[in-house]
């Protein structure tokens, strides 16, 4: 995704500010009401469901996706398409959704505990999962009505087929509302012409949420969500990206050429699509800050044996006071991010709350640390950090999209400052 | 004939891919915070068992599979995920925490379930990757009188008893025996399944049963008494030779021809 529908719009976000004033701006906070983010029936996991969850991915990560298989996707630069039926006989692409229709229902702290470690194991494996799982599959199973749930989540969460979102286009990133792909209503649906850049698993996808406007003169409140399936006449997918990392992620552009698509997949109401949008856009950003968690948590894994195995002067390397405080600020950023990302999930899983600010803040903080952390780790392997026979490099390069993708730094900086600033509104008059 | 009841024994032992450290009083090795799981041959025998009976292989079909394990209270998570991969229920017996069962009294717990639950078929590891002692599935079958093939790479149903190719050094050895029997399985036999989570929600929903030894009339009493526990001394390095002659010369000078 990232890359892909990324850069959300800021433009955009006034349409879902529409709050009671805060009487108390410390106790109040940016939130929305989460009992519609659950499945029916859905009892927030317990730490131990959790602990056990983690231990059930990392037992397939070891036996599916190794470090062989993470280099190989990332020389290769394509994703190892057996991947997605693993994943769904594991159970881990329906992590939000309906039971009836395959999901588990855990939560969003459980999405995260599977993405921080697929992407442990491979960052472009876990952003594809992400696209897949949360980007398309969450959003279905949010904002779908039943027959389209029905129609398309079993397939997706089975793995029997592939997902992905398309917002963004070449001159729409962060700025999302200025997109031009346009649908025209006709007899029966809609006509969509346009392309979408940037768009991961948009190679493989077979399922697409695809944004255009219906109204193209109203803004942000002429555009509408569409569920496109590959079968569709004057779909193609005009080229795969050739990116610096999260390589295996296959991002494409993706074009549509008078692509028909009935009304029966129009996702949401018409002209309301940036509430759809909007709607995941936190929940999205809160599971995606678990892909640089995982990146921090691998660049952890080959740093630590390899300082205390290489020695020099006659001793390891991490006995050495400059390399303890490396270590210590790896590991200290990643515990803080961490506990950050699953906090911002736990209140939504427990209490509700989906806090706008701290979504945006746990995928910030996670980001740049993930990239600091990946150069300690090149820093600290030397000469073997910087060849590719280690995954350090690939480290680095898979965390600096977390960066870039689902709405840059800057953007996330300011989706803070607009949470402050509506907080204290009162006090600027 | 009767339908297949299965008993698979399982144990939770040091993670495969954990490297063991011995503890600083040297009487055993650190088990605190290191990560567990199912021995790696238990998996072989659950995903045997549950391949009977999906492939219908025996003609008579499985009637149950039980997974069973002795040891500390943690040792329920092994069994959970031996049900989430197939095994209709489970029998546990629980130990305190260290307490280290010997290959025969594991045996004569196994003999008395065998017993209990009416097993005609025993699928158990050939070993456990702990303490390596391999001698649990032919104590079984001692203690009962019936056939053991062991190491087995390959099991079918035929007409007239039950095949297995067993692992022998340089290829394999087929033996037929009649059921009741126990088979312990190598890593050649298949490759296991891992539990789906899926399965694992559906497997906290079957049942496990909680005996204890003495119930079952057996003493867990150990015969022998661990001394010292050391790590193996680091392996020296060796030495190339140039030709024939030169590794004569070198056995000579070791004293070894």
């Amino acid at each position: 995704m990232a890359t892909a529908r990324c850069l959300r719009s800021v433009a955009a976000r006034p349409a879902l500010q529409f709050r009671p004033k805060p009487q108390f701006p410390l106790s109040t906070i940016q939130h929305r009401n989460a009992s519609s983010k659950h499945p029916k029936g859905f009892e927030p996991p317990t730490y131990a469901d959790l602990a056990e969850l983690r231990e059930r991915v990392q037992e397939f990560t070891r036996r599916e996706i190794p470090e062989e298989v993470a280099a190989k996707t990332d020389k290769s630069n394509s994703f190892p398409n057996e991947m997605w039926q693993k994943l769904g006989d594991a159970g881990f692409l329906g992590m939000t959704a309906d039971e009836d229709v395959g999901g588990l229902a855990m939560g969003y702290q459980a999405h995260c505990v599977v993405m921080e470690e697929i992407s442990r194991a491979s960052g472009s494996i876990g952003l594809s999962y992400a696209a897949h799982s949360q980007l398309c599959v969450n959003q279905l199973q949010l904002n779908g009505n039943p027959e389209q749930k029905q129609k398309f989540l079993p397939g997706l969460i089975a793995g029997t087929s592939v997902g992905a979102l398309a917002m963004s286009e070449s001159g729409a990133g962060s700025d999302v509302v200025s997109m031009r792909t346009t649908a025209k209503a006709v007899d029966g649906g809609y006509v969509l012409n346009g392309t979408k850049m940037w768009i991961t698993n948009g190679p493989d996808a077979d399922v697409v949420v695809v944004y255009a406007k219906t109204e193209p003169d109203k803004g942000s409140k002429g555009i509408t969500a569409f569920i496109v399936q590959k079968e569709f006449e004057g779909f193609s997918c005009a080229r795969k990206l050739d990116k610096m990392g999260m390589r295996g992620s296959n991002t494409g552009e993706l074009v549509f050429d008078g692509v028909f698509v009935p009304k029966e997949n129009v996702l949401g109401e018409i002209n309301r699509g940036v509430k759809v949008l909007m709607e995941g856009l936190d929940l999205e950003r809160l599971v995606l800050s678990a892909g640089p968690l995982g990146i921090m948590q691998a660049a952890m894994d080959v740093t630590l044996p390899f300082t205390h195995q290489r020695k020099q002067f006659g001793t390891p390397i991490a006995h050495n006071q400059l390399v303890q405080g490396k270590l210590a600020d790896m590991y200290t950023k990643l515990q803080a991010a961490r506990s950050y990302t699953y906090d911002t999930a736990r209140k939504v899983d427990e209490m509700g709350q989906i806090r706008t600010q701290d979504c945006a803040g746990a995928i910030m903080y996670a980001a740049e640390r993930a990239t600091e952390c990946s150069l300690d780790c090149i820093q600290l392997l030397g000469g073997m950090g910087y060849v590719e026979e280690m995954p350090a490099s690939r480290l680095l390069r898979d965390a600096k999209l977390y960066e870039i993708g689902a709405g840059t730094t800057e953007i996330r900086k300011i989706v803070i400052g607009r949470a402050f600033n509506k907080e204290y509104s009162s006090y600027a008059s | 004939m009767a339908a297949l009841r299965i008993l698979v024994p399982v144990k939770r032992v040091i993670d495969y891919a954990v490297k063991p450290r011995v503890n600083k009083a040297q009487t055993a090795i650190e088990t605190s915070g290191v990560k567990h799981s199912m021995n790696p041959f238990d998996e072989l025998s659950i995903e045997e068992s549950v391949r009977i009976r999906e492939k219908k292989s025996y003609p008579h079909g499985v009637d149950e599979i039980i997974a069973f394990s002795i040891g500390p209270p943690k040792s329920v998570d092994t069994l959970r995920t031996a049900m989430a991969m197939g095994a209709d229920r489970s029998i546990f017996v629980e130990t305190k925490e260290g307490e280290e069962v010997e290959p025969l009294a594991v045996g004569k717990v196994i003999r008395e379930l065998v017993k209990r639950e009416g097993i005609n078929l025993v699928v158990c590891g050939k070993q456990s990757i702990d303490d390596d002692a391999g001698q649990t599935g032919q104590i079984v079958a001692g203690l009962m009188g019936w056939g053991a093939a062991t190491q087995a790479s390959k099991v079918s149903f035929g007409e007239k008893g039950v095949e297995v190719e067993k692992e022998v050094d340089g290829g394999t050895e087929t033996v037929r025996s009649q059921l009741p029997m126990v088979i312990t399985t190598d890593l050649r036999l298949n490759e296991p399944r891992y539990a789906s989570l899926p399965n694992i929600m559906k497997a906290k929903k079957k049942k496990i049963d909680k005996i204890s030894a003495e119930e079952l009339g057996v003493s867990l009493e150990r015969r022998l008494k661990t001394l010292k526990v050391i790590e193996p001394p680091p392996r020296q390095g060796g030495g190339k030779v140039d030709d024939v002659d030169g590794m004569i010369a070198k056995l000579k000078e070791l004293g070894a021809i």
